[in-house]
Parts: structure tokens; C-alpha cells; sequence
């Protein structure tokens, strides 16, 4: 039984790994997108006025009000097909998951330029800066740096969101895993090998993330005398 | 067809026996993957090597997989081995495995940030072990760990959505039927989005007066 | 003493600057001008508005009533055009405020390079200039967090001076610094003033105000209640409660009244 089990693995595993390309391209450009996105709206927030502010949280409510599962099939089968735009289901996938990571994300840059001290915003229009010129020079440098905790927490998020995208037919990791395991009969060795190169990708990434952070780190930051 | 008439004739109907179903859902999975959450990191806190080693092995794989895996696992994966689970306890026992490792994550921060020195004082006094952690140590970093729990609870309501994966029909479920029968997806779907932000924005205020509530005066 | 013509036009003229905040009234109608090349310094209780003042000549905090001129040009009319002014008027913070993830070189260059549109090896040879001038250009590649307290005080009057402002601002500079270190930024200070540079300081160093002060300025209240050179001030000043506040703070500050 074992032996069935280990051949069965050594022979799925290069076509589960195809997957994890897949998942990965989702990840990257989910996050990507959310990054573009978020960044923006967190500086509206921020500093921009009411009204901007106000769209700015109303998105955010709805994007991160709804499940991701009802978020797809909304998008996917409702809205994209309303509207006539005749995306594959990656495609889709990559820009509802970039949608809704726009959302979180706008929210850990948020609490990192606030938490950056009003002095820094002070000093630089004090030496004669325009609000934009600090905002993009002075503090969004920094927060970003700081961001990067709570950003590698959203990758996390992320990546175990992909699997979600099973419902609309991304042929993702967890796709080839049910799709092998249906036609095999043996359910749990691959699920378990999918659950497998899951953990790989989530606690590597956080780990290069990591690596990220501190090469980026401004120097002496955290252990001031 | 009249989209009045369409909503509570034909759609409402079925979404609120999902609504039911959803709510049965959470009702059991939250207090449940709350108390899962506690025992995890308790153990991994305060066990024995082998204990902690277990806590921490747990907390690994339920974090580091996505939930749509393990309820695969659960539904799926189990009958090879002669487990057969209704689509109904699939979801419920993995979502309160689920929870359970995301609230002992922030249940074992907060263990940890509160001063060793409160345990010491707590067994200078005589008391053991297990009393400290009960009467001390847990009313503190259960309180200290109140926002981050109820970021938990509220990510539980929404992903209760994966239950229709393993055939458990639920509220989106229930919408995704009716959705695929008539073709009314985009609609179909706005409703069900809107109960969804509904259930979020009341829970989000009872976990928001309970934490008040629950304040410890002078901290924070 | 910097030399003074008596004809001097003022550089800097304060006209009648109210600010509230909420019910608080801060400012209640503060009037003064500075001729080029003077020290005024001003001091007061906390609360009395000094740093609102401050702030409110370089448009950092908007006032509800008055107006600022600069050479002879309104400021306060100007909010469009504000960073032309504010880039000769040169502000030093309490905080520092230096920033964070730049190192001392880049904090000094940066202005001047986005500001000032220098090209990038002018600027850097500006930048070690300004550095040199107060005592750290070999500290220029150092970052904030890596600096005692005098050294970013001493790099933040670096970066102010290096845009060549004709007047600079010091908002209580020493206030946030270990005592032994004040000394290195008051002397900074003075080189700056005994260099004809036009300055408002606020601050309670007494010593220093004393012997570097053309005039002093004493409010409290968000009023002005005595104004006069540091001899006047300190030896004969026109009101009581003058008089009181400067023998509560030389008593603080280990000086008496007396001393000269």
C-alpha cells in the first residue's frame, strides 16, 4: 500500500509542480496589481480630501466584505460576461484576487504612513517640498519599508486564496490534485503532497521576504542609542 | 421577467435555507475553533517537549495550507481510509481545526507578551501550574488577543463560503444553484454579496462592543 | 555683535498673526519685524504660542488673522507660490526631524536636488560644505539613528542653512538634547549669528540669549509683553511678570538674574 502511495507520488508530482507555476504567475500578479492599487489609495486616504476618501473606503468595504469565493463567481460569471469582456479564467482570477488585495493592502500602508511622525512631513515642506514631492521622496520610502511585515502576511494570504480559484477552472495546484485523484482513486497521498508544496511556497516566501526586509532596512533603524 | 418578483419569488427562498445552513455553520465553528485555538497554544506554550512539538506541527500545516485543502482532504481524502463524513461535518471539523491555528497563533503572542514575572509572583504564592494559567495568565492574554481573534472570527464568516466546495449547501451554494438555473448570475450574486457584508458589519459590531466591554481599565 | 544700519529695510515683518485652535486662543495679535543680519530671540512659558508663531511665519500652521512679509512681499497672500518663501526661510525642529532613511549627506542634498533642481554633483558638493561648516562631514554617511542627539540637530541646521535661506527659524533647538550635548549646537548657533545670519530663536537657554540677542522677546499668553534688548530685559524690565519668568527660568537653569 505504501509503495503504491510513494509510486503514485513520484509519478504525479512533476505535473502538481506544473501547477505550482501556475499558482504562483496568480500570486504574483494578484499582488502586483494589489500593490499598484494599494499604494495609491492609501495615499488618497491619507492625504487626499472627503470625497476621495470616502470612494477609497467604500471600496475597500466591499472588497473585503465578500468572500473570495462569491467575489469570483460574481466577477467571472456575472459582471465579465455582462460587460462582454471575454477573460480566461486566469486572467479573471489574477485581477479579483488583485482587486480584493488592493484592498488589504491599501490598509497596511495606511497604518505605515500614519505611523510615520508628522515632523518628517513638517521638515520637508518646511524646506520649501510640495506635498506630492514629500509624500513620494520622504514618506512613502519609508513606509514602505515598514510595510513589509504585514505585506508578507498578505503573500501568505494569497497564496492559500489561489486554491479558491479551483471554482472557476484556473488549473491551479489543487486542480491537478483533485483532478489526479479522481482519476487514481487515491485521494489522500496526492492532497497531502498538494498540502506539501503549499507549505514550501507559503513559509519560503515569507522566508526570501524576510531576507527582503532586512536587506532593505534602513541602517541603525530599531536600535537607536 | 420582473426583478422584483424574481428576487422574492425565486431567489430569497432558497438563499435564506442557505442563510440557515450558514449560520448553523458558524454558530458551532466559532466558539468551537476558539477553544481549539486556546488548547494549541497553551500547549505549545506551557507542554512538555512533545506536547509543544505536536502544537507546533499542528499550527504549521493548518496555516501553511490553503482551507479548501483540508476540507478536501476531510471530504474526500478521509472515505479511502473508511471515514465517511457528511458534506456537513467535513466543513464544520475543518474549519474548527482551521480557526483553531489561526486564533492560537495570536492567543500564544499574547501568552508570551505578558511578563514572565506574573507567573513567577502566581507560583511564589503556591499556586500550581495549571491554576496560574487559569486564573492569571489566560483572562489576560485572552483579553490582550481580543482584536486579532475577532480578524479571525470575521475571515471565518466569509470562508464559510468553501463549504459549498465539499457539497455542503450554503448560502453562496444556495445562490450558485439558482445563478447557474436561470442565468442571473451578476444579480444573484450582488444579493448574496449583500447579506455577506450584512452579517460582516453586525458581527464586526458585537465583537467590537464585546471588546470594549472586556477592557481592562488603564491598558492601552 | 553682527554690524546693523540703523537704515536697514526689515526682512521679516510679523503684522498682527491671531491663531485659535478650537476655543483656545494661541496668538492674539503678535507684531514685530527683523532687520537683516539681527537675532531676536523669544522666549515665554510653554503654551504661550512660540512654536505657533514660528509655524505660522513659514505657513506651516495657516493664521486665522494677520500677515507675514518677507523683503517686502506678502506671504500670507502668496499660498500658491509658498514654497518660493519657504525655501529662504530655513526652520530647525525641536525633533530634528531628520530623515529617517537617508543617511546625513542625502538628508542635506535632498531639497536641494528636488527643490532646488541641482544637479546631483553640485548638490553633493554643497551638501559636504554645509556639513563641514557644522562639524560633520565625516559623519555624512552615517544614518540618522546611528547619530547622538547634537550630531542630528547639528545636520538638520545643515540642511536648513544649505538651501542659503535669508532668515532661519530655530524652534527651541536644544530642547530635546542630553544637557552635555547642547553646548556643540549652541555654538553652531552662534558662528551663525557672529556670521551676519538673520535669525528668530526660541529657546530657554538663557546664557545664550544673552549674549547673542539683539533683542529679546518675552510672550506669554499669545500676547507680547516685553521686548527690549538682553540688558534691559534682564537687569530692568519694563513688567513684573517679565522679570518673574526670568528668575524662575535662570533658577532652573542654574544662573541668577544678576550675573553678567
Amino acid at each position: 500500500m505504501m509503495r503504491e502511495n510513494i509510486m503514485l507520488i513520484y509519478q504525479t508530482y512533476p505535473y502538481l509542480i506544473n501547477g505550482s507555476i501556475i499558482t504562483i504567475g496568480l500570486v504574483c500578479g494578484a499582488l502586483g496589481l494589489g500593490f499598484a492599487l494599494g499604494v495609491p489609495m492609501a495615499v488618497g486616504q491619507v492625504y487626499g480630501n472627503k470625497f476621495i476618501s470616502g470612494v477609497i473606503s467604500l471600496y475597500v468595504w466591499f472588497f473585503r466584505g465578500l468572500p473570495v469565493l462569491v467575489l469570483l463567481f460574481l466577477f467571472y460569471f456575472g459582471l465579465f460576461t455582462l460587460i462582454q469582456l471575454n477573460l480566461s479564467a486566469f486572467t479573471s482570477a489574477i485581477l479579483v484576487l488583485g482587486l480584493r488585495s488592493a484592498a488589504y493592502q491599501s490598509q497596511i500602508f495606511r497604518g505605515s504612513i500614519k505611523s510615520i511622525g508628522e515632523g518628517q512631513m513638517l521638515a520637508a515642506l518646511s524646506l520649501g517640498m510640495k506635498k506630492y514631492t514629500a509624500i513620494f521622496n520622504i514618506i512613502l520610502p519609508q513606509a514602505l519599508r515598514i510595510s513589509i511585515p504585514g505585506w508578507s502576511n498578505e503573500y501568505a494570504i494569497l497564496l492559500k486564496d489561489s486554491a479558491i480559484t479551483y471554482a472557476i477552472g484556473v488549473m491551479e495546484i489543487l486542480t491537478r490534485a483533485n483532478f489526479v485523484a479522481t482519476r487514481t482513486y487515491q485521494p489522500m497521498p496526492v492532497y497531502f503532497l498538494a498540502g506539501i508544496i503549499f507549505i514550501i511556497l507559503t513559509y519560503g516566501g515569507v522566508k526570501l521576504l524576510n531576507i527582503l526586509e532586512n536587506k532593505v532596512k534602513t541602517p541603525g533603524y530599531g536600535e537607536e542609542r | 421577467m420582473n426583478i422584483m418578483h424574481f428576487i422574492s419569488k425565486i431567489l430569497l427562498p432558497p438563499l435564506l435555507d442557505g442563510l440557515g445552513v450558514t449560520l448553523r455553520l458558524i454558530v458551532f465553528a466559532i466558539p468551537f475553533g476558539y477553544i481549539c485555538g486556546i488548547f494549541i497554544a497553551v500547549g505549545r506554550v506551557y507542554g512538555n517537549k512533545l506536547v509543544s512539538f505536536f502544537c507546533t506541527l499542528y499550527t504549521l500545516f493548518f496555516r501553511g495550507t490553503p482551507l479548501l485543502v483540508q476540507l478536501f482532504i476531510l471530504y474526500y481524502g478521509l472515505p479511502s481510509v473508511n471515514i465517511f463524513l457528511s458534506p456537513f461535518a467535513a466543513a464544520i471539523i475543518g474549519f474548527i481545526l482551521c480557526s483553531g491555528a489561526y486564533h492560537s497563533e495570536y492567543i500564544r503572542g499574547s501568552i508570551q507578551s505578558i511578563k514572565s514575572g506574573q507567573m513567577m509572583a502566581a507560583e511564589a504564592l503556591g499556586m500550581t501550574k495549571f491554576t496560574a494559567i487559569l486564573s492569571i495568565i489566560l483572562p489576560q492574554a485572552l483579553r490582550r488577543s481580543i482584536p486579532g481573534c475577532s480578524n479571525e472570527i470575521i475571515y471565518l464568516v466569509k470562508y464559510s463560503s468553501l463549504a459549498f466546495m465539499v457539497t455542503c449547501v450554503e448560502l453562496t451554494g444556495a445562490g450558485k444553484i439558482i445563478a447557474s438555473r436561470y442565468f442571473e448570475y451578476t444579480l444573484v450574486f450582488l444579493v448574496v454579496g449583500a447579506f455577506y457584508l450584512f452579517m460582516v458589519s453586525v458581527i464586526t459590531k458585537i465583537l467590537h462592543s464585546l471588546e470594549k466591554k472586556l477592557e481592562i481599565p488603564g491598558i492601552g | 555683535m553682527s554690524k546693523l544700519s540703523k537704515n536697514a529695510k526689515a526682512i521679516l515683518r510679523v503684522e498682527n498673526i491671531c491663531k485659535c485652535y478650537n476655543t483656545n486662543e494661541i496668538l492674539r495679535g503678535i507684531s514685530f519685524e527683523i532687520k537683516k543680519g539681527e537675532t531676536k530671540v523669544i522666549i515665554g512659558p510653554s503654551g504661550s504660542g512660540k512654536s505657533t508663531l514660528l509655524r505660522c511665519i513659514n505657513q506651516l500652521t495657516i493664521p486665522d488673522k494677520g500677515s507675514i512679509w518677507l523683503e517686502d512681499e506678502e506671504v500670507t497672500q502668496h499660498m500658491k507660490d509658498i514654497n518660493r518663501f519657504r525655501q529662504k526661510i530655513g526652520m530647525v525642529f525641536q525633533d530634528f526631524n531628520l530623515f529617517d532613511h537617508l543617511n546625513a549627506l542625502r538628508n542635506v542634498e535632498i531639497a536641494l536636488i528636488k527643490v532646488k533642481k541641482m544637479d546631483k554633483k553640485e548638490a553633493q558638493e554643497k551638501a559636504i560644505e554645509e556639513l563641514r561648516r557644522v562639524g560633520l562631514e565625516k559623519q555624512a554617511h552615517l544614518y540618522p539613528a546611528q547619530l547622538s542627539g547634537g550630531q542630528k540637530q547639528r545636520v538638520s541646521i545643515a540642511r536648513a542653512l544649505a538651501m542659503d535661506p535669508i532668515v532661519m527659524l530655530f524652534d527651541e533647538p536644544t530642547s530635546a538634547l542630553d544637557p552635555e550635548l547642547i553646548g556643540e549646537v549652541l555654538e553652531v548657533i552662534k558662528n551663525l549669528a557672529m556670521g551676519g545670519m538673520t535669525m528668530i530663536v526660541v529657546t530657554h537657554e538663557m546664557g545664550f540669549a544673552r549674549s547673542v540677542a539683539n533683542e529679546i522677546i518675552f510672550i506669554e499668553e499669545g500676547k507680547i509683553i516685553d521686548q527690549g534688548t538682553p540688558h534691559k530685559l534682564f537687569t530692568n524690565p519694563d513688567h513684573e511678570r517679565t522679570r518673574k519668568f526670568i528668575c524662575k527660568i535662570a533658577e532652573l537653569y542654574g544662573e541668577t538674574a544678576n550675573n553678567k
